[in-house]
């Protein structure tokens, strides 16, 4: 790890200020991400700058038919929220199931967007519910925001502030989990929403994609068996991993099939 | 009977320090003055070294030094030696390769330490490194055993052509030969022992410090075996004799054998002392373990059993190839041969067996013992087999068995392959665990698993091991270096506490309790006034150190023995007290009576009385209560039994999950139960990592894959079920505890039980192979392949 400077803003402004002026600096939520790669010399940022001294990013709440989630509250307190639990029971699940305890405990809603991994479980939910991405400027829609593989629409000095979820009348995710690592090979998030069912895919391509096909044949009939008749484009599964383009293809059906039995 | 003696579950009295955290382990030892190093490692699988430039690394902030092959050759530095020989079959010696400390002129595997950083703070050091400019001319490389066998492979040594380090067999080929053209029945199979990291949650370290008005070396070292780390750097690398030199192992955080051997790092860190003027310190990070510490396994073989028509085992013939990786590590030559294919024979009647096995080089990290280290491979390709046999002649799995175990009246045993085993019931622990996991109402367990859509399987695994390793003179005849006794000081204190000194080395199995309980057993004095020493060559007389599950069997007769030669010169003592004959004193319970009185002296009185001679048989006996001993064992030790296995299999998926394991092993006499349970709860999770999880995954170019533990699967609390351990005791007959040994146990018998249940729950959907490990997606393919679908 290399020397740093380090930075604890009180406020999204004075955040973005130090992000303008320091061209090669990171924002540091959680860590959980940044510093094992910071550990690895694999990033060498000239500045780190602290979102934790920053007050209102830490809560939940419900907004008409919104639910809100502040970009620095944990994955933790999103499993075990009691708002989550009783809104979307789905997402909370998907929250409970990142990681291990250590890394609910300080891995941040926020930090896990703005980092993107590919395999990361939040992607597939946000996709799946629709979810806003507020940032410091802008609100960004769930299919807008990821690029590819840790890419995001964020500007380099963009803040993610929090998460808006419409709440759907169901959901549910499933993951085949790494045995390792635990991340996601495949993880599928399906939601019967107000604007027809949405289904997400995380883990098994370079980004995170919908399934189409599948949601229009649940939008007419919501049952699992239509899991069964789902096509994956090769073309949206990773290459070149551990798991087979073959295997990610059969995972993807079999999780969305266990999504879909979970939300009955 | 005392009740801190023989089979009471005595609670660890080393737990108190290390569940505080306050462990004293190698990186916890700092020296004043103090330097780091820190290497620089190939990336290069196989890469010529056209030269290195450490100007820009020297200018860097706190640089000390950087240090390279060339100035190892120029220091004549010896390189790291194997410690065994292997003969090839025509008689000629295996090649062994040079083996530089820092690599001079080539790097052979991704991982070989190339320069060396020496810097004021590690994090000085570790920056430094990244800046030592190397410039590598890459070869073609080869990581794979039948890669490295093919024609036109690239090369690893010029000295070993087809890579083949040496061409070995044991067994009598004609007998074999001639049973096979007899035969009614030959099963064959192929098999892949899949290569394993050893992974101690204590990576390695090592800190030196020359003392130049001294001339005096001290190591700090993370060792299983701080006397032959001592030996071997006193003999061949460091060059300096032993009395100059000190090697200290203190708390050690496991070791599965990864620990044993000499490492480079160790005598670098004490040569670059002398050079720099400053203890240096050198801590290895997860990722950098990954690419030096020995690993284990990596076998291919071919292996075919001749049986007569109503399944009677007549002969086994095997081919192995075993990879050795890019030098020969301490051990490694002795691994595949005489901890292999000895065991061939398993606990069954085998009249005939030929084993051939060829090591091979590879540009891979070297291979050596882990964890069980030859006999897991002997195990997995035996009953793999066995279980093939069965299902090829219709006949059961454990009756199969059952009727090829060597039975009770039939010890000593001798083997086609040179063991000869001494005592063991293999019927009574294959009985007992089939009890334990309820075997009758297995049907009842599938049906139910198949309501929740799982498919069910249950596997079997009855083995032997050998272990308490060995006697000096065979293993000294078989190739070895060094002779594999034990050595024990015994000392008395006046007051009549104790302290032992042993050669053996704890690293997670519980020596300062059990050891303790060995002395309670024979002077009854309270654990708590027993304290056990290890790990420091300046005050352990010497010693071979903790590995082949030896340290109670082995170390714990050289106690035997030092506290029998206590308890004589006790007697000529208490005689003088009592004034009675030397013959008629008997000690027991921690007392000297006079034969049939009621005349007695305590144990305490005698020590005491050693100490201050005032009434005392002082012409004929000296002052003091101290003795010490040396035990070479006669054999080697056999624990065996029968492990069980119950998975389900999630068909959609091909996850797999133990469900239950029953264990019923024969380890000899034991000391603590609770220890014993834990050493097997131990050796059952890294079977099951190994059948499941774990493995050293290379490209073909020699890049592993799988270095760190987001890719490398380690078994966790929860991909584990509840074991049930049962243990069935018949004594070791010729060593004096009756000890056989038990920390390898589960990692040599549940491997094969594992994959033997995953292909019993498969076997439906006609899946007959499957390899280690068995994880989800290879299981879906079996599934794919065997039912003719697209996979």
């Amino acid at each position: 790890m290399k020397n740093f400077e380090f930075h604890r803003p009180q406020s999204v402004a004075d955040a973005v200020t130090l992000l303008k002026g320091h061209e090669a600096a990171k924002l540091l939520a959680g860590g959980q991400s940044l510093l094992p790669v910071l550990k690895l010399d694999l990033a060498q940022p000239s500045d780190l700058v602290s979102l934790a001294k920053i007050p209102g990013l830490k809560e939940i709440r419900s907004e008409g038919n919104d639910l809100v989630i502040g970009a620095l509250v944990t994955h933790d307190e999103v499993a075990n929220s009691a708002e989550v639990k009783k809104r979307i029971p789905g997402l909370a699940g998907l929250a409970g199931g990142i990681g291990d305890a250590q890394i609910r405990n300080r891995g941040t809603i926020g930090g896990s967007l703005a980092h993107a991994d590919p395999a990361a479980d939040y992607p597939a939910a946000i996709v799946a519910l629709g979810a806003t991405i507020v940032t410091d400027r802008r609100q960004i829609a769930a299919d807008d925001y990821f690029k590819g593989l840790f890419q995001t629409a964020l500007e380099p000095d963009e803040i993610i502030t929090a998460v808006r979820f419409p709440v759907p009348e169901r959901s549910a995710y499933a993951k085949f989990p790494h045995p390792a690592s635990k991340y996601a090979v495949a993880g599928v998030m399906v939601a019967k929403t107000a604007g027809g069912v949405r289904v997400a895919v995380t883990g098994a391509g370079p980004k995170v994609f919908r399934l189409p096909a599948l949601e229009a044949s649940l939008g007419g009939n919501f049952a699992w068996r239509a899991a069964e008749a789902v096509e994956v484009s090769p073309g949206d599964l990773r290459t070149g991993g551990e798991a087979s383009p073959e295997y990610l293809a059969h995972l993807i059906k079999v999780m969305a099939k266990r999504a879909i039995q979970a939300c009955q | 009977m005392s009740d801190q003696g023989l089979g009471v579950s005595v609670a660890r009295k080393e737990d108190r320090r290390f569940l505080l955290g306050k462990g004293r382990y190698t990186d916890d030892v700092s020296l004043p003055g103090q330097a780091h190093a820190v290497f620089v490692r190939s990336p290069h699988a196989n890469a010529v070294i056209r030269g290195i430039d450490a100007s820009q690394a020297l200018q860097a902030p706190g640089v000390i030094a950087v240090l390279t092959g060339a100035d190892v050759a120029a220091d004549d530095l010896g390189g790291i030696p194997c410690g065994w020989t292997i003969t090839n079959k025509d008689g000629s010696k295996m090649v062994a390769p040079p083996h530089p400390a820092l690599a001079q002129g080539k790097a052979r595997h991704a991982g070989d330490p190339v320069a060396m950083v020496i810097a004021e703070t590690r994090a000085q050091a570790k920056d430094a490194a990244q800046l030592v400019d190397v410039d590598y001319d890459p070869q073609p490389a080869v990581a794979h055993l039948n890669a490295a066998v093919a024609p036109g492979a690239p090369q690893v040594w010029d000295e070993a052509p087809g890579n083949v380090c040496f061409d070995w067999h044991l067994g009598d080929p004609a007998a074999t030969e001639a049973e096979f053209a007899q035969a009614a029945r030959v099963v064959a199979i192929d098999l892949t022992n899949n290569r394993i990291a050893p992974n101690a949650i204590e990576p390695r370290a090592a800190n030196g410090h020359y003392d130049d008005v001294n001339d005096h070396y001290t190591l700090y070292t993370t060792s299983q075996n701080p006397h032959l780390i001592r030996l071997l750097m006193g003999a061949f690398t460091l060059k300096v004799p032993e009395h100059k030199l000190r090697v200290v192992a203190p708390d050690v955080g496991g070791g599965f054998g990864s620990k044993i051997f000499h490492y480079a790092e160790e005598l670098l860190v004490l040569w670059a002392s002398r050079r720099v003027g400053h203890p240096v310190k050198w801590t290895s990070d997860r990722s950098e373990a990954f690419l030096s510490d020995a690993h284990g396994r990596d076998h291919v073989s071919h292996a075919e059993l001749a049986l007569t028509a109503d399944g009677k085992f007549r002969a086994l013939r095997v081919r192995t190839l075993a990879n050795m990786g890019a030098y020969l590590s301490t051990f490694a030559p002795a691994i595949p041969t005489y901890l292999h294919a000895t065991l061939l024979s398993g606990p069954y009647v085998l009249p005939a067996i030929y084993a051939e096995v060829k090591a091979i080089f590879t540009n891979t990290v070297p291979v050596d013992a882990v964890r069980g280290a030859g006999r897991p491979e002997a195990t997995y390709l035996l009953e793999r087999l066995v279980d093939k046999a069965a299902r090829e002649l219709g006949i059961d799995r454990v009756e199969i068995r059952r009727k090829n175990l060597i039975q009770p009246d039939q010890f000593p045993y001798q083997t086609p392959v040179a063991l000869q085993y001494d005592v063991g019931d293999y019927p009574a622990t294959l009985d007992m665990a089939l009890e334990a996991i309820d075997y009758g109402k297995y049907a009842e367990r599938k049906a139910a698993s198949e309501q929740r859509g799982k498919l069910r399987g249950f596997g079997i695994s009855t083995y032997i091991e050998a272990c308490g390793i060995a006697p000096s003179a065979l293993v000294g005849a078989l190739g070895a270096g060094a002779g594999l006794y034990e050595a024990a000081t015994v000392r008395v204190h006046p007051t009549g506490s104790v302290t032992v000194f042993t050669g053996t080395h704890s690293h997670g199995q519980g020596h300062e309790t059990t050891f303790a309980q060995l002395v309670n057993e024979r002077l009854g004095i309270p654990v708590e006034n027993v304290e056990i020493v290890h790990g420091d060559t300046d005050r352990i007389p010497f010693g071979m150190g903790t590995y082949g599950s030896r340290s109670a069997a082995v170390g714990g007769s050289a106690i035997y023995k030092a506290i029998d030669k206590i308890v004589d010169k006790g007697k000529k003592i208490a005689a003088h007290l009592l004034e009675a004959s030397v013959a008629d004193i008997e000690f027991a319970d921690g007392k000297y009576k006079v034969a049939g009185t009621d005349r007695e002296k305590s144990f305490g009185e005698v020590a005491f009385t050693a100490y201050v001679p005032h009434n005392y048989p002082i012409e004929t006996v000296e002052p003091g209560l101290e003795d010490s001993a040396f035990y070479d064992p006669k054999n080697f030790t056999f624990p065996g039994g029968c492990h069980l296995v119950e998975v389900e299999v999630d068909p959609e998926t091909g996850e797999v999950d133990v469900v239950d394991v029953a264990i019923a092993d024969d380890v000899g006499v034991i000391i603590n139960p609770m220890i014993v349970d834990g050493q097997a709860h131990g050796g059952l999770a890294h079977g099951i990592g190994q059948a499941l999880l774990e493995e050293c995954v290379y490209d073909a170019d020699g890049q592993l894959l799988s270095g760190s533990f987001m890719n490398y699967t380690m078994p966790r609390a929860a991909d584990l079920p509840s074991f049930k351990v049962g243990n069935h005791v018949t004594a070791c007959t010729h060593n004096p505890t009756g000890i056989k040994g038990v920390g390898e146990v589960g990692a040599i018998g549940v491997p094969p039980a594992v994959i033997n249940a995953v292909l019993d729950a498969l076997a439906p959907l006609g899946v007959t192979d499957i390899t280690m490990p068995a994880t989800p997606e290879k299981v879906w393919r079996a599934i794919q392949a065997a039912q003719g679908g697209a996979a």
